[in-house]
């Protein structure tokens, strides 16, 4: 089977979401004609049309509020953010009106509904086309956060997403949609949420991580067991609802925890994840839990230099890696 | 000063029990007075602050003088109008009138800008100099009026949305009222069964609390001779089943009641916010049995346009449709009296509940056949007679007993009476 | 709406008898309302006293109960008359369990009626208005031939989200009526400190709309310009912004201290424009009504407030669980 790749992957489940479901339709800018600005929907415009793909205005809050309305008239909408750094303006219709109608009508109004949007860094984007945000939403409770981080799972999760019935944010890691290729499964077939993977069996050390830093994390794991240490890489998928069994089950059995995440490490998400470990394996722990996430500094700085020395990458994961198992 | 007696012609204050500037309730005492046979303390009529106090301790004052003024707190005392007819009129008042009460002392006529600027102020417009046609209080006369005594404006009373709020939002909840209380004991864990409230229960759980909360309750109860009725039902009884109505003495009873409203119209009305509403139409409701589900009133309107025929029909078809669950919305709406013929489960008199949101019900008790004295040319005798207590409970908002009272003497005459 | 002629026919006597009876069921519900919370009975209440004229002549022009209602805190006469039973609202006023809005999460007057396909109101002003636009968007989309009414207060207008929706509604000519109640008052702020406009409809053009406004304290001129509009977005003639003139007779709400911006003069001004005394008084005149029919239509709404009363009072609290949910529709709720 020939690899394809994490847009691949998204387009696909699009797709096949779209054709065995009449109530599935996009919407969002640039998505019609142009197949949107990454091409994840690229070739459905001529093969659904403009009443199941839809070209917004430059709206981001009415692309959710659209959504939100068209969701509880029975639709089941999929919106378009061009990209998380503008998300910002719909943060309204998403965490006061998307997550919370379901609870405010005493469960009368469900919102099945799933927000996508481009995120992360490494793409020479600057401050706005490189951000992180899912630590924002992960804490709203009405929300589900989801991140996948191969293409088998970008088709699985987004599927997944689309028939959940509630408000779903799935964040696709840009720098991995063309970078990251993978087999895709055939048939229909859904990627649980909260549900994490393990994707490297290790003994010496737990590391956590989502999205591109998945990648960086699994690369700095095969460098660390040519110097003897075995990492376990886990690949957490879904942020909210988290696989929190699935963390602890490693932490246990590994005594150390490496947390990885690019977004600012200041209440980021990997925060929770520390909280929680402790809480819940404190005797398991053989070592503090570490945390290699990106600086506390106003996102993803342009020049090419900069921003190298901005981002998490390999190199400083294994550097985390190799510190943690020295303790 | 009030005339305490048949001979008395003056009174000895003998100590103020309030102080200018305290406040007074209605039939607070305000002060013991002395006559030579008693010391008495005398009431206030009105409730207000006390702005004026004109006679001292011991001071000896002819019955009828003004001795206190009672009025709106801050109000300044203008020249007290003259003294009331009545002998119990012993303090003035200066209050606030609405523009509306204004219009409607019989004054000349009050201009709707002098009415409210009165409103506002807390002016009774009697009080003011009018330099206008015919000695009318003008908007001018007003402005100098306030500006002579500097008067602040007197609390109005605002409806709740119309009063202000405290301007802040969400305050701790522990601040706000209206904190949940306690849960009620839980009475499902004493041995016994629970039984679910129906709808009709639960409907009338809420309308007779809240009628009983709503109104003063009084009774009054007469005993009717039902003899002259009872021989009319009788020779009448088959002329009216050829008819199609079976003649119980209901429709009698709601015959006499509509002559009593008739002469009696203070009866047939509803307590109005401030007012007394007297109802045109005369409709009878006749409360009807369940059983074990409850009660139901329908209503016969215009009991008044009916003879003894058509209220005998209505009572039947009602009864009928009532106890079939068959009656429609309208048919239990608009009553403005209540009849109840609880003697029909043998009890005597009964002190029932006033059906909101009218003014009176009555209960008929049982009728039964009771020895009774008679007297007939000065002499007395025995006799069994066929006799009936009725009850009359009352709203004494609107009604006091003695117009009760004379109600139930037309009632009890129509009924003894009966042609 | 007679589309050649563009006229449209005053509703029977009959109706507006009907009309007049659910007009003064909200004012009654909402005085009782304030009673309460003056009462320390109920924590909050915000209003529609002074709007029901509008509502209820805009609710007339609807399908009520098929079309969607997507309104704002001041509907009370809306909802009533698109199927909320009295009791219903009071529920959620007490909080109670049997509140249909939101089991006694919301704040009071946050309406949900399913039954009326009604939606549900926020308290973050006029997100509703992109989610109308949306409802209005699928119900094209499905080839339906339902419309959906939003409303709002003059001051929404401002938010971003009536911009954004405003523009779907021109592009897409979606079957949408948009409703602005205009109080001239947003708390305490006056309308010309809200826009550099006079009337809130000329704003409809910028987005390629129809823009109309009218007298909001004319119950029938407000039917017949709501039906118009509901008329020709039900044929697929596009949306409209509706602007109703009328006048917030109450402070903002029940803690709102309004003599802080509006002056007493102003206060009885405003008082004598109250829309009832005027709508009882004209459907007398043109005979739909007798003296006697308002009198019983006025008493028996006291005794139905009465009721709802006493049965919302009387009503258990939700249980404690719903406090902590339903979060997700299906199974699995919260983090994991």
């Amino acid at each position: 089977m020939a690899d394809k790749t994490l847009i691949e992957g998204i387009r696909e489940a699009l797709d096949e979401e779209m054709a065995r479901d009449p109530r599935v339709f996009v919407v969002g800018t640039d998505i019609g004609p142009r197949g949107g600005v990454f091409l994840a929907t690229q070739g459905l415009y001529a093969k659904y049309g403009p009443k199941r793909i839809i070209d917004a205005p430059l709206a981001e809050s009415s692309i959710v509020g659209i959504g939100i309305g068209a969701a509880m008239h029975g639709l089941r909408p999929v919106c378009e953010i061009q990209f998380a750094d503008f998300i910002h303006p719909a943060y309204n219709q998403i965490a006061n009106e998307a997550a919370r109608m379901y609870y405010r009508t005493g469960g009368q109004y469900p919102v099945p509904m799933v927000i996508r949007a481009p995120y992360g860094g490494g793409v020479g984007g600057g401050l706005y086309h490189s951000q992180s945000i899912e630590a924002t939403f992960a804490h709203v409770p009405g929300i589900k956060v989801v991140v996948p981080s191969t293409p088998a799972d970008a088709k699985g999760l987004l599927k997944s997403a689309i028939r959940d019935g509630n408000p779903v944010l799935y964040l696709e890691p840009k720098k991995g949609y063309r970078m990251i290729k993978g087999e895709i499964p055939t048939g229909d077939y859904t990627t649980p949420i909260g549900v994490a993977r393990v994707s490297r069996a290790g003994a010496d050390l737990s590391i956590f991580a989502y999205g591109m830093m998945h990648h960086f994390a699994l690369q700095a794991a095969m460098e660390a067991a040519a110097l003897g240490i075995d990492a376990e890489v886990v690949d957490l998928r879904s942020l909210s609802p988290l696989d929190t069994e699935a963390v602890l089950a490693s932490v246990r059995k590994t005594g150390k925890a490496l947390i990885v995440y690019e977004d600012n490490k200041f209440v980021g998400y990997g925060a929770e994840l520390a909280a929680l470990i402790s809480e819940e394996a404190f005797q398991s722990l053989d070592a503090p839990i570490v945390r290699v996430a990106g600086p506390d500094a106003p996102a993803a700085p342009y020049s090419h230099p900069l921003q190298d020395y901005f981002m998490v990458n390999t190199k400083t994961i294994l550097a985390g890696i190799r510190k943690l198992a020295a303790y | 000063m009030p005339k305490l007696g048949e001979s008395v012609v003056e009174g000895k204050i003998g100590r103020w029990l309030k102080q200018v500037g305290d406040a007074v309730r209605e039939f607070e005492p305000l002060l013991e007075v002395e006559t030579d046979k008693v010391t008495t303390e005398v009431t206030a009529t009105v409730a207000g602050t006390l702005l004026q106090v004109l006679h001292a301790d011991g001071a000896v004052v002819a019955v009828d003088t003004p001795i206190a003024v009672i009025g709106p707190a801050g109000a300044e005392i203008a020249q007290a109008p003259a003294p009331a007819e009545t002998h119990s009129r012993t303090v003035e008042t200066v209050q606030s009138r609405s523009p509306l009460a204004a219009r409607a002392t019989g004054q000349s006529w009050v201009s709707p800008v002098v009415g409210r600027m009165a409103a506002e102020h807390g002016i009774d417009v009697a009080t003011v100099v009018g330099t206008g046609e015919g000695g009318r209080v003008t908007k001018k006369d007003v402005l100098a009026f306030i500006e002579t005594r500097g008067v602040a404006p007197a609390p109005v009373e605002l409806a709740a949305w119309e009063q202000p709020g405290t301007g802040e939002l969400f305050r701790p909840s522990e601040e706000q009222p209206g904190t949940p209380v306690t849960a009620a004991p839980d009475v499902s864990q004493t041995a016994g069964e629970t039984i679910p409230l129906s709808a009709m229960r639960r409907a009338i759980a809420e309308h007779m609390l809240r009628s009983v909360s709503t109104s003063p309750h009084v009774t009054t109860v007469f005993d009717v001779d039902l003899s002259r009725v009872a021989a009319h039902r009788q020779a009448n009884k088959a002329v009216f089943e050829r008819d199609g109505a079976n003649l119980t003495y209901t429709p009698y009873f709601v015959a006499a009641i509509v002559a009593g409203l008739k002469k009696h119209p203070s009866v047939n009305a509803s307590w109005a916010d401030n007012a007394v509403r007297l109802h045109k139409a005369v409709n009878v409701g006749v409360a009807v049995a369940l059983g074990e589900d409850g009660l139901i009133v329908p209503v016969i309107r215009n009991a008044d346009a009916l003879n003894l025929l058509g209220l005998a029909r209505a009572i039947n078809d009602l009864g009928e449709r009532a106890r079939r669950r068959q009656l429609k919305p309208d048919e239990t709406q608009g009553g403005t009296f209540t009849l109840t013929n609880h003697g029909a489960s043998g009890s005597l008199f009964a002190t029932p509940i006033i059906n909101q949101p009218q003014c009176a019900i009555l209960a008929a008790g049982k009728i039964e056949k009771r020895v009774v004295v008679v007297t007939r040319d000065g002499v007395d005798s025995i006799a069994i007679k066929t006799m009936c207590f009725i009850g009359l409970t009352f709203d004494h908002r609107m009604l006091d007993g003695a117009g009760a009272d004379a109600f139930m003497s037309t009632v009890k005459a129509a009924l003894e009476g009966w042609a | 709406m007679d589309l050649e002629t563009g006229a449209v026919a005053d509703p029977p006597a009959e109706t507006l008898a009907e009309m007049y009876a659910m007009l003064i069921r909200a004012r009654k519900l909402d005085e009782r309302c304030w009673i309460l919370h003056r009462q320390g009975k109920i924590g909050f209440h915000i209003s529609g006293m002074g709007h029901e004229a509008a509502q209820i002549g805009i609710a007339w022009a609807m399908r009520r109960g098929y079309d969607m209602l997507h309104p704002y805190y001041r509907d009370l006469a809306m909802v009533l008359a698109c199927g909320m039973p009295l009791t219903d609202v009071l529920l959620g006023s007490f909080g109670r369990q049997g509140d249909p809005s939101s089991g006694g999460r919301q704040m009071p007057n946050h309406y949900c009626y399913k039954p009326g396909n009604v939606f549900s109101v926020s308290s973050p002003v006029g997100t509703q208005l992109p989610q109308a636009a949306g409802l209005a968007l699928a119900e094209q989309l499905s080839g339906g031939d339902r419309v959906v009414i939003t409303c709002v207060g003059e001051g929404s207008t401002s938010e971003g989200d009536f911009h954004e929706a405003m523009i779907w509604a021109g592009v897409r000519k979606l079957p949408l009526v948009v409703v602005v109640e205009n109080n001239e008052y947003a708390i305490s702020v006056p309308m010309r400190q809200q826009m550099a406009i006079e009337r809130v409809s000329d704003r409809a053009g910028g987005y390629g709309v129809r823009g109309v406004s009218v007298d909001g304290l004319d119950m029938l001129a407000s039917y017949r310009v709501a039906r118009e509009a509901i008329d020709i977005a039900r044929s697929g003639g596009g949306s409209t912004l509706l602007e109703a003139r009328v006048v917030r007779l109450t402070p903002h709400s029940s803690d709102d201290n309004d003599t802080t911006y509006r002056s007493v003069e102003e206060k009885i001004a405003l008082k004598a424009k109250d829309p009832l005394p005027r709508v009882r008084a004209s459907l007398i005149a043109r005979g739909a009504l007798t003296e006697a029919q308002a009198l019983d239509i006025e008493e028996r709404a006291l005794i139905e407030v009465d009721a709802a009363h006493r049965a919302a009072e009387a009503a258990p609290y939700p249980p404690n669980a719903w406090a902590l949910g339903p979060v997700f529709a299906g199974s699995g709720d919260g983090h994991g």
